[in-house]
């Protein structure tokens, strides 16, 4: 019960110490230890159900009420209903409104989640996304009927590709894994279409997991090649592995390290010269929009995260979107339908059309044209922002991400959570808490933990996989200079706090809904759903 | 212009001070010359709030939305109405701006909707487990083709005709990567071939691959075909619309092995085809084998009820190139948004829904087969959505009928030459008898138009 004892200490302690940016944390923890929502058990909407309690109102049977066997023959028919909720609406709204209240979120505090860019979502996008001419909109209208969607589609095309450097623009992937799937298939055709087999694809060891999840599932093998010293690829590693079976080197750049590679052009050049193609992770591309273009260093593939960048609500994982621009040796084999302007002869002004006839394409990875939603949010983002304003954006961004690193390399930080490769970082940064564990006794994951006491989400843990206890920081550029103050300031704090009692940070959180979970019982013994 | 940023001048010039450069310019210094931008992106110039949406409004209203006609397409996506409280919870900052829940304490509302989610989807299925959603239905179909592969390594997978051209596209798009190859079972009469696919299956098929109704709406005997299916060991894989399965029999029920779909019905806008969600559920031997997030129930230090995303040794974040799907995120707003909506129809409103469907729906055929020039393409029992053969150019008469205000359904030639002028007509809840009829007149009066006019030419 020492946990519990120092947990209760730790309690009062974090009370006192809630930042006036605090927001979702706030207020004392009460003398009992429990915050309201830690007395408020948990139930779901199952348990909340009562037969003969309802919210939707059928419409009145207005057509023969045929008896439904007379319809489609009994065997085919459901015995037994769904086990659906039976609530009325008031408990309904109530019951996901209190739910909600049990999350933190990009609107109420600051989310320096590394390599996910959580920038503000405007408004306005969502305004706009619900126009009925858009939200219901259905996706097999016809051409004719659907001009405006057509076009907005066409112009976000050339707004990717003018910003990739690549002119050639797919909207059809649905997320950046998606954006990977089809960059890998392209590559695959590609070679093919010239007669050359290759089996294996290079992805650098700080790569994003969906790099060699997708080299496998397209039927490659997985090659990694080192990093240097400063950060980047390992040039020599990488002249040893490209061979004639290479395919392609999936490259994010700035790297997860949030590191741009000066080498890229030789590196472009190491992996043409073995006939390879050259994929952009656009992950990181918050840091160069405007400023530099993945075409112009040599890829010939890029994918968008669409949700990072060109802001979308992350929705608690989704939606997002992954389109890709490619260069005019993929363009033949880009998926299907590609949104093409056609002149019209009569002065009518320009047509947009959906066009199928496309032989050499690797055909559709999902259904309809995309995700629209997610691109009129987008197209909306890049018309406010303008060539200028993007251009400001990634600065921002990048000021932000060097201050901040700045802050947390001042005296009483710095020695604990030293910065991974100390040079100019780009939209965000990597420290490793190695010293912070072996000093103070307390790892990236405490630390972590903590900081939701002081009402921050903590940035990207445990990853690069290549920095022993990694933290990965992104702040961008949409965030005060007074919010990443206030920041390193609840980092040094609890660096502070930890070097008099390790113990409070070892057992934080402790103003959550929740504390720590026990992960592995959930993953030994699996409930993954509602027992009815 | 702006770029949703506060930084003022002194903000900028402080900032610089701590790290220690004298401008902007100085921290892309490591971006070699020879790739840096030197002018400016061709972009138009960015603008106020207020005109930019004045310009997307006006791109909104060159497009005919489903307010704008009675509209009977479907073809995957469908025109329910979605209760205002979706609107609401969807939209509120607490749901909407967060991303994955990597720190469960603070993701709770977020794990538990997955929880809730996953429980309601596994209900409608049958089957035990399913997972956070998917991107979408037709790359569920494909995520599920790649869960056979892992299951039994088999390279021959079987899909009917039956199933939604846009998935047998996906399929054969990946199959390329899968080291798969995709075969076709031929339709009989509106539905899979039993007896064709039968002559197709041997033990070196890895799965079976059908739609459930089908694309042609058609309701399919899929316990015959997944018990010829399963002779075999192939994964029996249906791709099914969720809402008629508030009164056709699981999949789970019937021998089918993983149950995916498209989730626009449940709550989510039609948005031009996205974004919305895949379901996918499986049975119990699939589990460590599912692609995507999967919350599980859990405590707290405190002994608290709790939700974690779970089996995270599947995905590719821990397992890397040996992970069992590349796919990082599900869709958890809009899965949101179908929780939300099922737990407003309730267990009752499902049925009733469902129920109302297909009264409307035999109606609807009726009436339309009964218009001189039409007749059923199949007899097969559908719920939500019928095909029939004109006799006349049906895209023509498409357009006929839109100059009347009726969008009549989709085109059935595109994918299915062999139905040159075939229509797929869909029936929603938002569709009445009176609307119907008026498809029925403005349907026969295109027909009719259209024949006259062939005759004219001829």
């Amino acid at each position: 019960m020492s946990d519990m004892a120092s947990a209760q200490t730790a309690a009062q302690h974090a009370a006192g110490e809630l930042g006036e940016d605090t927001v979702q944390v706030t207020g004392s923890v009460p003398s009992g230890g429990e915050t309201p929502q830690q007395r408020d058990a948990a139930k779901t909407i199952y348990e909340k159900s009562k037969a003969g309690r309802r919210a939707f109102m059928v419409p009145a049977t207005d057509v023969p009420d045929t008896p439904l066997d007379q319809l489609i023959p009994g065997a085919l028919l459901r015995k037994d209903p769904a086990k659906l909720p039976e609530v009325a609406e008031p408990e309904l709204v109530r019951h996901y409104t209190r739910i909600s209240k049990r999350n933190f979120d990009l609107d109420s505090g600051f989310y320096p989640l590394g390599s996910c860019t959580m920038k503000h979502n405007p408004r306005l996008h969502e305004r706009v996304a619900a126009l009925p001419g858009n939200s219901r909109l259905h996706p097999l209208q016809s051409d004719s009927h659907a001009q405006g969607a057509l076009e907005l589609m066409y112009n976000l095309q050339h707004a990717l590709g003018e910003i990739a450097g690549l002119p050639h623009v797919s909207l059809q992937p649905s997320a950046g894994s998606h954006g990977e799937l089809a960059g890998v298939l392209l590559t695959k055709a590609y070679h093919e279409d010239r007669g050359d087999q290759r089996t294996k694809v290079l992805t650098p060891d700080t790569a994003h997991g969906t790099n060699p999840a997708t080299v496998t599932m397209c039927g490659y093998e997985v090659v990694k090649v080192g990093t240097n010293p400063d950060g980047g690829v390992d040039l020599e590693d990488l002249r040893a592995k490209a061979d004639d079976q290479v395919a392609c080197l999936m490259l994010t750049n700035p790297n997860t390290l949030g590191l741009f590679d000066p080498n890229i052009e030789e590196i472009a050049k190491i992996v043409h010269d073995v006939g390879a193609t050259l994929y952009y992770d656009g992950a990181n591309l918050n840091a160069v929009m405007g400023k530099s273009r993945p075409g112009d260093m040599g890829f010939d593939i890029v994918h968008f995260n669409l949700h990072k960048s060109f802001t979308q609500p992350h929705g608690g994982g989704g939606p997002g979107a992954g389109p890709i621009a490619v260069s005019e040796r993929i363009e033949p084999f880009i998926t299907r339908p590609q949104v093409v302007m056609a002149e019209s002869s009569n002065g009518d002004g320009p047509r947009f059309e959906l066009d199928y006839d496309r032989p050499k394409s690797i055909g559709r990875l999902r259904g309809f044209q995309g995700n629209y939603g997610v691109f009129v949010r987008s197209y909306a983002y890049i018309r406010s922002l303008g060539a200028e304003g993007l251009k400001e954006a990634s600065e921002l961004a990048v000021l932000n991400a060097n201050y901040l690193l700045a802050r947390l390399k001042e005296a009483g930080v710095a020695e604990y959570l030293p910065v991974a490769f100390d040079r100019i970082c780009m939209h965000e940064f990597v420290l490793s808490g190695a010293p912070m564990k072996k000093d103070l006794g307390i790892r990236t994951l405490d630390l972590a933990k903590r900081l939701l006491d002081h009402g921050y989400h903590p940035p990207t843990v445990y990853f690069p996989l290549l920095v022993e206890e990694a933290l990965l920081v992104e702040p961008t550029e949409t965030e005060t200079k007074e919010t990443l103050d206030a920041f390193a300031d609840a980092v040094a704090d609890i660096l502070r706090e930890a070097k008099a009692d390790p113990t409070i940070a070892q057992s934080a959180p402790y103003s959550t809904p929740v504390r720590r979970l026990d992960e592995a019982a959930a993953a030994k013994n699996p409930v993954v759903r509602q027992p009815l | 212009m702006s770029s949703y940023t506060a930084a003022t001048q002194q903000d900028i010039e402080e900032m610089l001070a701590a790290i220690g450069v004298s401008s902007i310019d100085d921290l892309f210094a490591e971006i070699p010359e020879g790739v840096r931008f030197d002018r400016a992106l061709d972009l138009p110039a960015g603008k106020p709030e207020q005109e930019v949406f004045a310009e997307l409004n006006a791109l909104a209203a060159k497009n005919t939305s489903a307010d704008d006609e009675v509209s009977f397409l479907g073809a995957g996506m469908y025109d329910h109405y979605i209760p205002a409280l979706v609107d609401t919870l969807t939209s509120r900052a607490e749901f909407l701006t967060p991303y994955t829940p990597y720190q469960p304490e603070v993701s709770q509302g977020n794990l538990q909707v997955m929880f809730e989610y996953q429980t309601a989807i596994s209900e409608l299925t049958g089957l035990p487990v399913s997972n956070a959603s998917v991107y979408e239905g037709p790359s569920a179909v494909g995520a599920a083709a790649y869960l056979a592969k892992l299951a039994n390594g088999r390279k021959r997978h079987l899909v009917s005709r039956g199933v939604h051209p846009h998935s047998r596209e996906t399929l054969e798009t990946l199959a390329v990567g899968y080291g798969t190859t995709m075969e076709e079972i031929p339709l009989s009469g509106g539905i899979t071939d039993l007896a064709a696919l039968k002559e197709m299956l041997s033990d070196d098929v890895g799965a079976v691959i059908l739609q459930q109704p089908n694309f042609l709406g058609s309701v399919e005997d899929l316990a015959a075909l997944a018990a010829a299916a399963k002779e075999h060991g192939a994964v029996v894989i249906a791709s099914c619309d969720p809402i008629p399965l508030g009164i056709l029999e699981p999949p789970g029920a019937l021998g089918v092995d993983v149950a995916v779909g498209e989730g626009q019905t449940l709550g989510n806008r039609l948005d031009y085809g996205g974004p919305s969600f895949g379901f996918f559920a499986a049975s119990q031997e699939h589990i460590r084998r599912m692609p995507g997030r999967i919350a599980g129930e859990t405590r707290d230090v405190d002994g608290r009820r709790g939700w974690v995303l779970t089996l995270q040794t599947r995905e590719q974040h821990i397992r890397r190139e040996k992970a069992t799907s590349n796919i990082c995120t599900a869709q958890a707003l809009n899965a949101l948004a179908g929780v939300v909506y099922l737990g407003w129809l309730g267990k009752q409103g499902l049925v009733e829904l469902g129920e109302l469907l297909a009264r409307r729906t035999a109606y609807a055929r009726e009436a339309l087969t009964a218009i001189d020039g039409v007749t059923a393409l199949h007899s097969q029992p559908v719920v939500r959505e019928f095909a029939v053969e004109l006799d006349a150019p049906v895209e023509a008469v498409i357009a006929r009928c839109q100059e009347q205000g009726v969008n009549p359904g989709y085109a059935l030639g595109r994918d299915y030459p062999e139905f040159s002028n075939g229509l797929l007509v869909a029936i929603t809840e938002r569709r009445d008898r009176a609307q119907i009829d008026r498809l029925a007149e403005v349907l026969g009066s295109a027909i009719a138009a259209e024949r006259g006019a062939v005759e004219v030419a001829g």
